[in-house]
């Protein structure tokens, strides 16, 4: 799912970030006029109507936010405020959130794209304020009579036309929700302001289509099983030629114990496909040396889930597979793959929407180590770097970091591990096993205060660049730091997505940064036979540093 | 604008109290059924407040986690920052209600030449909301010696504590100080930092000013000669008034600056149910904050939850049969073949 490199054009960096933080508009932020033809490059392609008609959504039409006329049903407003109260009396945290900011201003810096953009309606308190300003004037008793003076503004097409735009430039990230004092956390508010505007068809096509592959062919790049099965097979004779074997992997395979399933960037997009280039090899190893029996799937072919991007009902519907898969296929339980909003879904709404899980399915055990995954008894799914952090320590996994000894690596925490979660030791621990030079980025920017690659929530294309590289700003600005301080070379991460979007932000704000996936870094280490002698890393580079130029030394 | 708006509708309430002060014909209404409605409009409608709240459900489990969650036995779980227990939920609560964990936190971003984004520590909000709402409860507190006979233990331990510098007749309480710094700082970076002035709105100053109000007027009431009150007097209506008793006499000549004080708590009252002051309220309900990260291993019900198409496994294989077979993967329904 990756943009492009930097278009010819493109402002240098340094006039990028030339925003001023301070500097606010004189006029006041209650008018929602948008001038979408002079800010492109900031916001998204609606979706295409044949997406919308396959997932049977409302109001398929082919429209474009430059138009005047956005083709909204007649009854628009009506359908939008009937949603609203509908929503405000199913979730407890809209409800919340619609009452008691105080614009106290502490989540005000802390969304990246506001630092990256300088633009005020970019403060999550401002994102959120451009809802509840509605909410006040249509739906509360005080808003009705002082409308304004009470902070209220009135439902129009402009505002939704505003709507369309921030809540399509917040990539729920949840950052600013770690800053509040009452946890109002603006992606929420965002999950439930795009939830409304799919109400009257207004989505984009970098969160539709992948929606739409994903419900018919079972991922989001829409990969039918024979090219599923071709890809992998692609990839295990890259393997043999750089690593010189080639491991098995079983698809659709009954009886397995464990379901592996991942992101289906990892199997189709450089430099995603060196982490399933690692996982395979670590998982053959297993199965070599221990008996390790598991499976993928092409029917459950994508960890990540752009239903989060959508609504409830979406995550709910792509997510099913997963449960269905494991029960036909008669695993014990199953094991996900590197990716960040995936485990947002599996950690805090799969086992709520699609559980309780199927009976075959039992609490986690480790086939290799004393471990039982009692973290996991309910949904009965473990993170690989869970799964693998535990190998590490219990020594299952020989180990030779000294083949990752050409990279200098930091680690990004993506956003849903980071606050959805709080999986933070495991991919560390992995990496500091894996690699002799890994340094920590600054603390502001890491672990739960760790920066968005400015793409995610479905804002990684092409047509957004510029707000892309602007909301990358803080995370690129840290790579860089950290280049200049330790010569890091590698960021890595585990998120399917930031390997598709941090590669561009690095190239643009840090150059010559590159992006691996943990699993990636795990497998150049891991000694498959006794005695075995590697040339090559995963990318088939030579695993020898010649005279390595790094830019500075600590 | 904001700001304007705010400072007409305070100047209004300050000149309704002023006009109570000065027409003692005023008095028995404001000083008994004005505060008794006032005092039930509270009640009822922060109770209302946050029972219509609770009456929505918590359709999902989604706690900010802003430390290491619980996984594996020797990777340390911060369990207070992402808890999985009651007990760590309870912590973490008390943290944020207590001590303003989050706010703790707070940074303050700049994007420098080069560029380079740095991030500074920025504690002054904590500090000044510290200040306020603990300054607040205390003189809440410390204000029991006037509605109860005799006066309750812990306020007159709270008095001579917060007395404690001896500096002044009668002594300087150190939480007035406190509170007067806490709301005045809260109110000029509402004034003079522009991004907090670009989001503020009406009822972001009004509340600051008539909180200002409050304490100015019973700093006033105690230190400055001229707008001293009678303090038994005080005493008399405060006990008539707690005591919820229409026949107590309001007693006469207490002292204008009394009244505005008294009308000033009374419009906080009633402003207080209506108003975004129930976060107070609000943030025990968040649940960003009040649940547990137990989702894997506790499974979290969602009432309403609703039934969805799903492209179940047959539709697929159906799907996609010729594929299926063409790259050798099995076929839980062979019978399609011939089909
Ligand atoms: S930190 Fe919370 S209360 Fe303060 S402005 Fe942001 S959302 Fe509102
Ligand atoms: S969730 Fe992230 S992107 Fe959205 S407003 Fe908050 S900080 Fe910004």
């Amino acid at each position: 799912m990756s943009g492009g490199g930097t278009p010819k054009g493109f402002p240098t960096p340094e006039e990028l970030a030339s925003v001023d933080l301070q500097s606010v508009p004189i006029k006041g932020w209650m008018d929602p006029r948008i001038n979408f033809e002079g800010r492109r490059g900031t916001w998204s392609y609606p979706a295409a109507a044949k997406n919308l008609r396959y997932l049977k959504m409302h109001n398929p039409r082919e429209w474009s936010p430059t138009d005047e006329d956005w083709k909204l049903p007649p009854d628009w407003k009506k359908t939008i405020l009937n949603g609203m109260a509908d929503r405000l009396e199913r979730f407890r945290s809209f409800k919340i959130m619609m009452d008691i900011c105080v614009r106290c201003g502490a989540c005000s810096d802390k969304c990246h794209f506001f630092i990256g953009s300088g633009d005020p309606k970019n403060m999550p308190v401002l994102r959120a304020e451009l809802l509840r300003s509605i909410y006040r004037r249509e739906l509360t008793t005080v808003g009705k009579i002082l409308g304004g003076l009470a902070g209220g503004r009135e439902l129009t097409v402009d505002v939704l036309k505003e709507w369309y735009y921030y809540f399509f430039q917040c990539t729920e990230c949840r950052r600013c929700s770690v800053f509040c004092p009452y946890g109002i956390d603006t992606a929420e508010v965002t999950m439930i302001a795009r939830e409304l505007l799919n109400l009257v068809g207004l989505n984009i096509n970098w969160v539709l289509e992948p929606a739409a592959n994903c419900q018919r062919t079972g991922n989001h790049l829409g990969i039918e099983p024979h090219a599923f099965v071709d890809n992998i097979d692609f990839f295990l004779d890259e393997i043999e030629e750089n690593v010189g074997y080639k491991p098995e992997v079983p698809i659709n395979k009954k009886g397995a114990d464990v379901l592996f399933i991942t992101p289906s960037g990892d199997v189709f997009a450089d430099p995603a496909i060196y982490t399933l280039m690692g996982y395979f090899l670590l998982f053959d190893f297993l199965k070599k040396k221990h008996g390790f029996n598991w499976t993928m799937s092409a029917y459950a072919s994508e960890g990540g889930n752009f239903g989060l991007f959508t609504s409830n009902e979406m995550v709910k519907r792509l997510n099913a597979k997963m449960y269905r898969e494991a029960e036909r296929l008669g695993v014990k339980w199953i094991l996900g793959g590197e990716c960040g909003h995936m485990w947002r879904v599996v950690n805090q709404y799969m086992d709520t929407m699609n559980g309780p899980s199927p009976s075959n399915l039992v609490i986690p055990e480790s086939p290799f180590t004393p471990t039982i995954f009692t973290n996991a008894a309910s949904t009965k799914m473990v993170h690989i770097t869970e799964f693998t952090a535990d190998l590490i320590k219990h020594k299952k996994l020989p180990l030779d970091p000294s083949r990752n000894d050409r990279y200098r690596v930091t680690f990004h925490d993506s956003c849903n591990p980071a606050r959805a979660m709080g999986l933070f030791e495991e991919p560390r621990y992995i990496l500091q096993n894996a690699c002799n030079n890994f340094w920590d980025m600054p603390r502001s920017t890491i672990r739960e205060s760790t920066f968005c690659c400015g793409g995610g929530a479905g804002l990684g294309n092409d047509e957004n660049f510029e707000m892309r590289m602007r909301g990358g700003l803080p995370r690129g600005n840290a790579v860089r730091y950290m280049q200049k301080k330790h010569g890091v070379n590698v960021l890595s991460c585990i998120c399917a997505i930031d390997k598709a979007t941090l590669p561009p932000v690095c190239d643009y704000w840090a150059p010559g940064v590159e992006v691996a996936g943990v699993h990636e870094l795990l497998a150049n280490a891991l000694v498959i036979k006794e005695g075995e002698v590697r040339e090559n890393n995963l990318r088939g580079e030579p695993l020898a540093v010649e005279s390595d130029q790094t830019e500075g030394q600590d | 604008m904001s700001v304007i708006v705010a400072f007409l509708l305070f100047a209004f309430v300050l000149g309704v109290g002023l006009g109570v002060g000065l027409v003692p014909g005023l008095h028995p209404v404001f000083g008994r059924y004005v505060p008794w409605l006032a005092f039930l409009f509270f009640v009822g409608g922060v109770i209302w407040r946050v029972l219509r709240w609770a009456s929505s459900p918590v359709p999902f489990r989604i706690p900010t986690t802003a430390g290491q969650n619980r996984s594996l036995d020797w990777i340390k779980p911060s369990r207070l920052d992402n808890p999985t227990t009651t007990l760590g939920v309870i912590g973490r609560m008390l943290l944020e209600v207590l001590f303003f964990r989050s706010l703790f936190r707070n940074t303050r971003a700049e994007v420098h030449e080069g560029p380079q984004v740095a991030y500074g520590s920025s504690k002054w909000l904590w500090a000044g909301a510290m200040a306020f709402h603990w300054s607040f409860l205390i003189i809440l507190l410390r204000h029991f010696r006037l509605f109860m006979e005799p006066a309750p233990f812990f306020a007159t331990g709270l008095a001579s504590l917060d007395g404690f510098f001896q500096i002044g007749i009668p002594a300087l309480y150190v939480t007035n100080i406190l509170i007067l710094a806490g709301l005045s700082y809260l109110l000029l970076r509402r004034l003079l930092d522009p991004q907090l002035r670009y989001i503020s709105l009406p009822a972001d100053y009004f509340p600051l000013l008539l909180l200002l109000g409050i304490v100015l007027t019973g700093v006033m009431m105690r230190h400055l000669d001229p707008f001293r009150v009678d303090l038994i007097k005080v005493k008399q209506l405060a006990l008539g008034l707690v005591s919820f008793d229409t026949a107590a006499v309001v007693p006469k000549g207490i002292g204008a600056t009394f009244w505005v004080h008294l009308v000033f708590i009374t419009t906080l009252l009633f402003y207080f149910p209506l108003s975004k002051l129930m976060h107070a309220g609000g943030v025990f309900l968040s649940p960003t904050r009040n649940l547990a990260n137990n989702n894997r291993a506790r499974r979290h019900v969602n009432p309403w939850n609703p039934e969805v198409e799903v492209h179940e496994y047959d539709h697929w294989e159906h799907e996609f049969h010729d594929k299926i077979v063409a790259c050798g993967l099995p076929l839980d329904n062979p019978a399609d073949e011939e089909a």
